[in-house]
């Protein structure tokens, strides 16, 4: 049933444009950086033969492109979350899901894995443009895992928050505009605070990020970014219950 | 649509109750149905009819009371209850971007519809709905009419024991109507059938009872032919070209009571039980009345709210005295 969903969203989702422009606008930007990034490597490759231990193609283009692809998806998953409920809210095309034999829980997992099933090509197209470099040079590809592992563990969690926060209004654009508003506040939480021990620093969706972008997998991320996308998966089977079931 | 008493009852609620803040949406509403009979909500906007499908289908917790589909408890078992019902909602939940026969696939899937059964029953939706030309089509640039057959479509594919459909030929031209009203009659042969309406022909020419509603309250709950007595029993209309004075009709119809709607047109209402249509017909020719009209007069829908609001209001007052 799960999948009987995934596949009814993807559908719906490359059935309007909007999945394509955010495809192409991803691929656009990302191939910019990776394009500058090798030309960057390709400038200091002299300078850095000289240097021992010196950063190689890895460290100089794929760490920075994940870098931005973070960014860059910070700001195009709302788009793509706040359709996931609103507008069927909107459409009144929820009364099909709700009506149907299925489970709030088969509902949200199958919205949630459809989304990440989206991004989870875009991660794809980076790792294509990363693994591309091996056709003239070497690569660490334990590096590179890492690196997108970090992408899908954080994308997974954008993917949670934006489906949570979609199924609080029938709006989709309020959705949009609440979900870039909590990823902005848990990615620069650790701003507010200047001590470096302070609490708030774990909340930092940055923090925990880097650790996978410079290469090392600490079980406190991989606790952290699947208990965020746990709750908000939860809260959002909770939300979607409580027209059902009584108060 | 006889015997009705000896088939297996298909929804049966309980005292369904719904309150928004302080408003009640719904109060205190029961139904049951049976298998092969079709039950009209009649009411004017406003009365509760879609919250109350609503709660019926599992969209919508009632804030008290208890709904059964098929003895399944829609509360504790949703999704065994919800198995069995077919539900055509106010505005059709339709996905725009996606052709007639792709939708009603997913319709089938999300009622799990096994692999091979998915075809015929698509097929067969199609066919009873007649859009059987209509497969390729993109569901947002099908007209009204049509997208409203692929909300009747997707609500029967999976063959359930109850179907509810909310206003089911709101935006239908006339020719359309009928034939969604013979789809339902059709369909309320071996499925239980409830629909929802604000026309009173409609409940009389589709359902077997009828339940009004008014401010969320059932003010009415009867068979049709309860309903038709109520609308005024054999009360008839006549017009006479040289009408005489209403005493001398009253007298000519059995002691009926006549009152005059305007010179020539005339309203009587039986006393007692007894038709008065052959002597009136007799008296009118004999005595030269000039009779050019005799129907049944039945109160529109409006009048027999007026009546049953009226008549609860006099229960209050009686209560309160």
């Amino acid at each position: 049933m799960i999948w009987t969903i995934v596949t009814k969203e993807l559908r719906t989702l490359f059935a309007s444009p909007l999945a394509w422009v955010v495809l192409a606008f991803l691929q656009i930007i990302l191939a910019w950086i990776f394009l500058t990034r090798v030309d960057y490597f390709l400038t200091i490759q002299a300078q850095l033969a000289r240097v021992p231990n010196a950063p190689g193609l890895t460290e100089i283009v794929v760490v920075p492109m994940s870098g931005i692809a973070s960014i860059v998806l910070l700001m195009s998953v709302p788009l793509l979350t706040m359709r996931l409920v609103a507008e069927e809210r909107r459409n009144q095309t929820m009364a099909m899901l709700m009506s149907a034999p299925i489970s709030m829980t088969q509902i949200v997992l199958g919205k949630f894995l459809a989304t990440l099933a989206f991004l989870a090509i875009v991660g794809g197209l980076i790792a294509l443009m990363g693994l591309s470099l091996l056709l003239g040079g070497k690569l660490d590809l334990g590096l590179i895992a890492t690196n997108l592992l970090g992408l899908l563990l954080l994308t997974g969690s954008f993917a949670a928050i934006g489906l949570f926060v979609s199924c609080l209004t029938t709006h989709p654009v309020v959705a949009a505009i609440g979900t870039l508003a909590a990823f902005l506040v848990l990615w620069l939480a650790n701003i507010a605070a200047s001590d470096p021990d302070s609490p708030l620093h774990l909340l930092s969706l940055l923090k925990h990020f880097e650790n996978f972008m410079n290469g090392s997998i600490a079980v406190t991320d991989l606790i952290y970014f699947a208990l965020l996308t746990a709750t908000f998966l939860i809260l959002s089977i909770r939300r979607l219950d409580a027209d059902r079931l009584r108060a | 649509m006889t015997n009705t008493a000896s088939s297996e009852l298909t929804v049966s609620a309980q005292a369904l109750t719904r309150t928004y803040g302080a408003h009640r949406a719904v109060r205190d509403v029961s139904l049951e149905l049976r298998r092969g009979e079709v039950l009209g909500l009649l009411g004017p906007n406003g009365a509760g009819k879609t919250t109350t499908m609503q709660m019926l289908t599992g969209n919508l917790a009632p804030t008290s009371g208890e709904v059964r589909i098929c003895g399944i408890d829609l509360i504790d078992l949703p999704t065994q209850a919800k198995s069995r019902i077919g539900y055509l909602p106010e505005v059709p939940p339709l996905y725009r971007e996606l052709k007639v026969d792709e939708y009603l696939r997913l319709a089938g899937r999300l009622h799990k519809l096994k692999k091979s059964a998915l075809k015929p029953a698509v097929e067969r939706a199609k066919n009873r709905c007649g859009l059987a030309d209509m497969g390729k089509r993109l569901i947002g640039s099908l007209s009204k009419g049509y997208q409203q057959r692929v909300g009747i479509a997707q609500a029967i594919i999976h063959d359930p024991d109850v179907i509810i459909l909310d206003e089911p030929t709101i935006g239908l031209d006339p020719n359309q109507i009928r034939e969604v009203r013979a789809l339902i009659r059709d369909l309320g042969r071996d499925h239980s059938v409830i629909l929802s309406t604000h026309i009173l022909p409609e409940v009389e020419a589709v359902c077997d009872r009828v339940q009004i509603l008014h401010r969320g309250e059932v003010v009415f709950y009867d068979s049709i032919a309860g309903l038709k007595q109520f609308r005024g029993g054999q009360a008839l209309q006549i017009g006479l070209r040289n009408p005489p004075p209403v005493a001398e009709i009253a007298g000519a119809a059995a002691d009926a009571e006549v009152d005059a709607i305007n010179a020539n047109l005339f309203r009587v209402r039986p006393r007692g039980g007894i038709d008065p249509t052959d002597t009136l017909v007799r008296a009118a020719v004999e005595r030269n009345w000039g009779l050019y009209l005799l129907q049944p007069a039945l109160a529109s829908l409006e009048e027999v709210f007026v009546h049953l609001t009226q008549r609860e209001d006099d229960q209050k007052e009686g209560a309160a005295a």
